[in-house]
């Protein structure tokens, strides 16, 4: 009862918060700008009307005139704009219409789900281990050369990084698939052949991503563990001649984890952000790539729709580790 | 002038500092260019290399290393100005977070969390489409600086936390000191250093976002920067009609800048941390 109270519902109370604060924001900005830009957008569109399919147009301004309702009172904008969220109404896509902005987004979203989620949480766990063991057993020869490598990875330009790989090895060393998800012609279904084809075609981004993801986590775990290394509970561990092993991962490991997760959660907070480049690069099929497409063709609607369902994405995700925040910290249990 | 002495005892400080003093050096010569940046066709275009055209010619007919000053000159304006912009931010909210406590404390801290979660990314590029008509290296400033704030709050306001409880503040609170005059005289002497370091990173994530966002295009290309370098030489296919000089040339530079940030950082912040440093001379 007392982890509902104390723990559980304000984790609730600040999710729903957090949530809505974000929506907010997308709401109000576009208002604080000093030329509205709703109108300004509305006007580009209907200028372009000309060699563009008109329907399209039209349909996209009305979204925009009723999302927005340009005429109506502020509060009154404000509820239809929510009204139309909830219902998950986005309006149209203006580059692939009539495609409603939804269906584009559900079909991007598990590309990036399964590329994002898996490397992030696969160079969270090596960059810790190794930068634990590193961080931990400072004289050994292999890790500083490790060390090293890392220093020389992680200030890298992702995108340097990225089209380095591709030249390397789809280019040069023709290993890889230039780009895509999958050969295209391909039947999507769940057969060996074809998750073998996707995981050819995701090997490329994913090892960009957890290069980079690998470097940062091993130098923040390095830098804790040396922390942690120094306190008192590690020197009377080694007075009373506790194995090597043990200390390293029952108690040094386990203590110097415990910031990293959060650092964990902030990195699930960038994954949309940060497959845009990747996803660039490797035309993988995510929604970095939508949003590439969405910029180019000015689509207002799908931008509008990717940011609100990250917002909601991202902070169901960080609800989910803040709860299970306690599996791994006793103090936040007993506390 | 003796801690800048002792952090140059760095060795990866000191090789980000000469790194940083040869760019901005660059950034200066862009006063002395003979030609116009944003005029086409003012030399032969696709030349490689020579000792006419230092780093060759682009497809635009711009010599391309006197454009790469006035980008070493603009990405850095930028990324000064947006740190700058965010560093006032961050450290209001810290300072008076950490020292007020409370309602107020729980309040900004909750706002900093939201921008923490955000895809602020994505909210950057919403924001920058709806403004592409009016985008120029103030309004960009302005987008990256108002967002960008707040974690380096959030340190401030931890050490500003740690500050509270020591010794000094009881003492200066008893004897009468005022709030305002505890916060500017005595706390921002602790909190100046940490500024420093949050400043440098930032300007590293301002001249990062500015490429990628002039690379899907929502910056004025018009207005020769890192990122707008690049997307000429990315839209114009420099790699496939093998004009790599041109590419090459913006890559190189942009990686030493983030290199020179990042070891200056990592020396500073070292030098912060008591504890790093002693293990890095050894002394036990």
């Amino acid at each position: 009862m007392r982890f509902v109270r104390r723990y559980l519902i304000p984790r609730l109370v600040q999710y729903v918060l957090v949530t809505w604060l974000g929506i907010t924001v997308v709401f109000v900005i576009p208002r604080l700008l000093p030329s509205d830009p709703i109108e300004s957008m509305v006007a580009t569109l209907q200028a372009q009307g000309a060699y563009r399919d008109p329907a399209a147009v039209k349909q996209m301004v009305d979204t925009l005139r009723d999302m927005y309702g340009l005429e109506a009172g502020l509060l009154e904008q404000y509820l239809s704009f929510w009204k139309r969220l909830l219902s998950g109404d986005f309006g149209p896509s203006y580059f692939s219409f009539p495609t409603p902005v939804i269906e584009l987004i559900g079909r991007s979203f598990p590309w990036t789900i399964g590329l994002l989620l898996t490397t992030t949480v696969l160079s969270w766990i090596i960059g810790n281990v190794t930068g634990g063991l590193s961080g931990y057993f400072t004289g050994n020869g292999m890790l500083k050369i490790f060390d090293g490598i890392v220093m020389f990875v992680r200030p890298i330009p992702y995108y340097v990084l990225g089209l380095t790989l591709v030249i390397l090895f789809a280019y040069l060393l023709p290993l890889f698939p230039f780009g895509g998800g999958y050969t295209i012609g391909a039947q999507i279904a769940f057969t060996w052949d074809f998750i073998k084809d996707v995981l050819r075609h995701a090997f490329l981004p994913a090892l960009s991503l957890s290069l980079l993801g690998i470097a940062v986590n091993h130098q923040t775990m390095r830098l804790i563990i040396q922390g942690v290394k120094e306190e008192d509970y590690i020197r009377y561990a080694k007075i009373a001649a506790v194995k090597e092993q043990t200390i390293f991962s029952r108690y040094a490991m386990r203590n110097a984890l415990l910031p990293q997760i959060t650092g964990l959660t902030l990195s699930l907070g960038q994954i949309f952000g940060g497959a845009l480049i990747t996803e660039i690069v490797f035309s993988y099929p995510g929604l970095g790539f939508l949003l590439y497409r969405a910029v180019v063709n000015s689509d207002y609607n799908l931008i509008m729709g990717i940011t609100t369902i990250s917002i909601v994405a991202i902070t169901t995700l960080i609800l989910i580790v803040d709860l299970l925040y306690p599996l791994f910290d006793p103090r936040i249990r007993f506390r | 002038m003796k801690t800048l002495r002792e952090l140059l005892r760095d060795a990866r400080f000191s090789l980000g500092a000469v790194v940083a003093l040869v760019l901005i050096l660059l950034a200066l010569l862009s006063f002395f260019s003979p030609y116009n940046p944003t005029e086409w066709r003012v030399v032969p275009r696709d030349m490689p290399p020579s000792w006419k055209h230092p780093l060759g010619t682009d497809s635009k007919g711009q010599d391309i290393f006197w454009q790469m000053t006035f980008a070493v000159r603009n990405s850095l304006a930028l990324a000064i100005l947006a740190a700058a912009i965010s560093r006032v931010i961050a450290v209001t909210v810290g300072l008076v977070a950490g020292y007020s406590g409370g309602i107020l404390d729980r309040v900004l801290m909750f706002i900093s969390d939201g921008f923490l979660v955000m895809p602020l990314f994505l909210i950057i590029v919403m924001l920058a489409m709806l403004v592409r008509e009016h985008m120029n290296t103030v309004n960009l400033a302005l987008l990256l600086g108002v967002l960008g704030w707040a974690w380096d709050a959030r340190l401030i306001r931890s050490q500003v936390l740690s500050l509270r409880e020591r010794e000094f503040t009881y003492t200066a609170i008893l004897s009468g000191t005022p709030m305002r005059k505890l916060i500017f005289n005595e706390y921002s002497l602790f909190v100046m250093p940490l500024v420093f370091t949050t400043l440098i990173n930032n300007m590293a994530w301002v001249i990062g976002m500015e490429i990628t966002l002039a690379l899907i295009g929502l910056t004025n290309p018009d207005i020769p920067t890192l990122g707008a370098m690049l997307r000429w030489a990315v839209s114009y296919q420099a790699m496939l009609l093998g004009l790599w000089w041109w590419i090459l040339a913006p890559i190189a530079i942009s990686i030493a800048l983030f290199v020179a940030l990042y070891l200056v950082s990592l020396g500073i912040s070292e030098y912060l941390d008591p504890r790093a440093r002693i293990q890095r001379v050894g002394v036990r």
